[in-house]
C-alpha cells in the first residue's frame, strides 16, 4: 500500500515537472524579463567579449553552468544559511563554480580562454548570478531555481549571441570565423563592399544593445519606461 | 615619478573602466540618474579601488603567485596557489568593503552619510574586482603603481557617472521615441562617449 501511495506521489511530482508554471520560469527571460534589455543585470561581461561569435558563446555556456549550478546549490542550503552572512556565501559560492569554469577553459580551450582573459573571473561579479540568488534561489525549491538559472542564462545567452552576430558579420565579414561575405565583394578584390571597423570597437557594442533594446520595445510596449 | 604618472593619466583615459572596458556597468545604468548620487557612487568606487588594489597586490606577490611564497623558506619556493586567485580576490573586497564601511562610519559620519548606501553596493561591482583581476595580469612593478592604477581607474569610472548623469538630467527635457526612452538612449549615449573616449587612444603613454 505504501509502495502505491509512494509511485503515486512520484508520478504526481513528475508530472509538475513541467507544468505551465515552470515552463514559464525558462520563458519569460527570453524575452519579457530579459535579464540585460529588461532587469539590466549582467552588462558589465556581456559587451566586452562580443566582437565574435565564439567566445561569446564559450562565455555564455560558462554563465549557464555557473547559474544554473549555484541556484541549485544556493537553493539546497537556502534553509542553512544565516541572513546576514549570505553575501558572503553566495561570493563564495560563485568563486568556486568560476575556478572550476576557468580551470576547464584553461585546460581545454585555451586561445578562448586567453581572449575572455578577466572577463571570466568577472563572472563571479555578474550581477544577473547574485541577482538570481538574492531573487529566486534563496526561496525556491531545487528543481525551480535551476529552471529559473537556465532561463536567465538563456535570455542572456541570446542577447550575447545577437550582438556578436552583428558585430562579427557587419565587423569582420565573418560568422564563427568562417567567412560569409564573398571575397569578390571586397574593395581589394575590385569589388564595392568593405568591412565597418567601427563595429569592432567596444562603442559599438553599447549602440548594438540600445538598438536591440529599441526593437524589443517597439514590439512589446509594456515595456516602455515613464520618464 | 613620470611612470607613475603615466599609469594614472592612461587608467583614466585610455583604459576607461566604463568606456574601454564596460566594468561596473550594472551600477553605472542603476545610479546614474542624478548627478548628486552619482558622484557620491563615484567617489565610493574610488576609495574602494584605491584600497582593494594594492591589498590584493601584496596578495598576489606574496601569497598567491608562483614562487610568492618563497619567503617562508626555500621549500615552499614551488608552490603555485593562481588558481585560488578568484576567490581570495573577492574574499578581500567583501571584507575589506565592510571594514572600510565600519571606519568610516565610527569616524568620518559626514562621509559615511553621503556613500553609507552606496559602499555594500560596490562589492559586487564588477569595476572593483576588475581592477584587481587588470593588476594581476598587467603584472604591475611596485605596490606604488598598483595604487595609482586602482585610483585611476576610479578616477575614470566617477568621471564616466558623473558625465551620463549630467546628460541623463538634461535629456528628460528631449522629445524621444517611446521605446527608446530610459535605458535604451542610456545605452546609445554612452556609446557616442565611447567613440569620443577613444580619441585618447592615440595619446603614446
Amino acid at each position: 500500500m505504501a509502495e502505491v501511495q509512494e509511485v503515486k506521489k512520484q508520478a504526481k511530482e513528475r508530472e509538475a515537472l513541467f507544468s505551465k508554471k515552470n515552463r514559464q520560469l525558462i520563458s519569460d527571460p527570453l524575452n519579457d524579463s530579459n535579464p540585460i534589455t529588461v532587469q539590466v543585470l549582467g552588462i558589465c561581461s556581456a559587451l566586452a567579449i562580443t566582437v565574435k561569435l565564439y567566445p561569446a558563446l564559450v562565455m555564455s555556456i560558462s554563465v549557464l553552468f555557473v547559474l544554473s549550478a549555484g541556484n541549485v546549490i544556493i537553493s539546497l542550503m537556502r534553509n542553512y544559511i544565516p541572513n546576514r552572512i549570505r553575501i558572503i556565501v553566495q561570493l563564495v559560492v560563485v568563486a568556486s563554480l568560476v575556478i572550476l569554469v576557468d580551470q576547464v577553459l584553461k585546460a581545454y580551450v585555451y586561445d578562448v580562454s586567453k581572449e575572455l582573459s578577466v572577463f571570466v573571473g568577472l563572472i563571479i561579479t555578474n550581477c544577473i548570478i547574485m541577482g538570481r540568488f538574492e531573487a529566486f534561489a534563496l526561496a525556491n525549491s531545487p528543481w525551480k531555481s535551476f529552471l529559473d538559472g537556465l532561463g536567465n542564462a538563456f535570455g542572456y545567452a541570446w542577447i550575447l549571441l545577437a550582438v556578436a552576430f552583428f558585430r562579427e558579420l557587419l565587423g569582420s565579414g565573418q560568422l564563427f570565423g568562417y567567412q560569409v561575405v564573398p571575397k569578390a565583394w571586397y574593395l581589394t578584390e575590385g569589388g564595392v563592399y568593405s568591412d565597418n571597423g567601427l563595429m569592432l570597437l567596444p562603442p559599438m557594442a553599447l549602440i548594438t544593445v540600445g538598438i536591440i533594446i529599441w526593437v524589443q520595445r517597439s514590439k512589446n510596449t509594456a515595456l516602455i519606461e515613464e520618464d | 615619478m613620470q611612470e607613475l604618472i603615466n599609469i594614472f593619466v592612461k587608467s583614466i583615459f585610455v583604459e576607461n573602466m566604463i568606456f574601454a572596458y564596460f566594468l561596473g556597468m550594472c551600477s553605472y545604468l542603476a545610479v546614474s540618474k542624478k548627478v548628486s548620487t552619482g558622484v557620491g557612487l563615484g567617489a565610493a568606487v574610488i576609495f574602494v579601488l584605491g584600497i582593494t588594489v594594492p591589498v590584493n597586490y601584496l596578495l598576489e606577490n606574496y601569497i598567491l603567485k608562483e614562487g610568492a611564497l618563497s619567503w617562508l623558506g626555500p621549500q615552499f619556493a614551488e608552490v603555485d596557489l593562481s588558481f585560488l586567485s578568484f576567490i581570495m580576490f573577492i574574499a578581500v573586497i567583501a571584507s575589506l568593503v565592510q571594514l572600510v564601511e565600519m571606519i568610516v562610519e565610527k569616524f568620518a559620519p559626514a562621509l559615511y552619510s553621503a556613500l553609507g548606501i552606496f559602499l555594500p553596493l560596490i562589492a559586487v561591482n564588477c569595476s572593483i574586482l576588475g581592477g584587481s583581476l587588470f593588476m594581476q595580469e598587467r603584472n604591475y612593478n611596485s605596490i606604488g603603481e598598483a595604487t595609482v592604477f586602482g585610483l585611476g581607474s576610479g578616477v575614470g569610472w566617477f568621471l564616466a557617472i558623473v558625465a551620463i548623469a549630467a546628460i541623463r538630467e538634461k535629456i528628460r527635457y528631449s522629445n524621444i521615441p517611446a521605446p527608446l526612452r530610459g535605458l535604451g538612449i542610456t545605452f546609445i549615449v554612452t556609446g557616442l562617449m565611447g567613440i569620443a573616449f577613444m580619441a585618447f587612444m592615440g595619446i603614446k603613454l
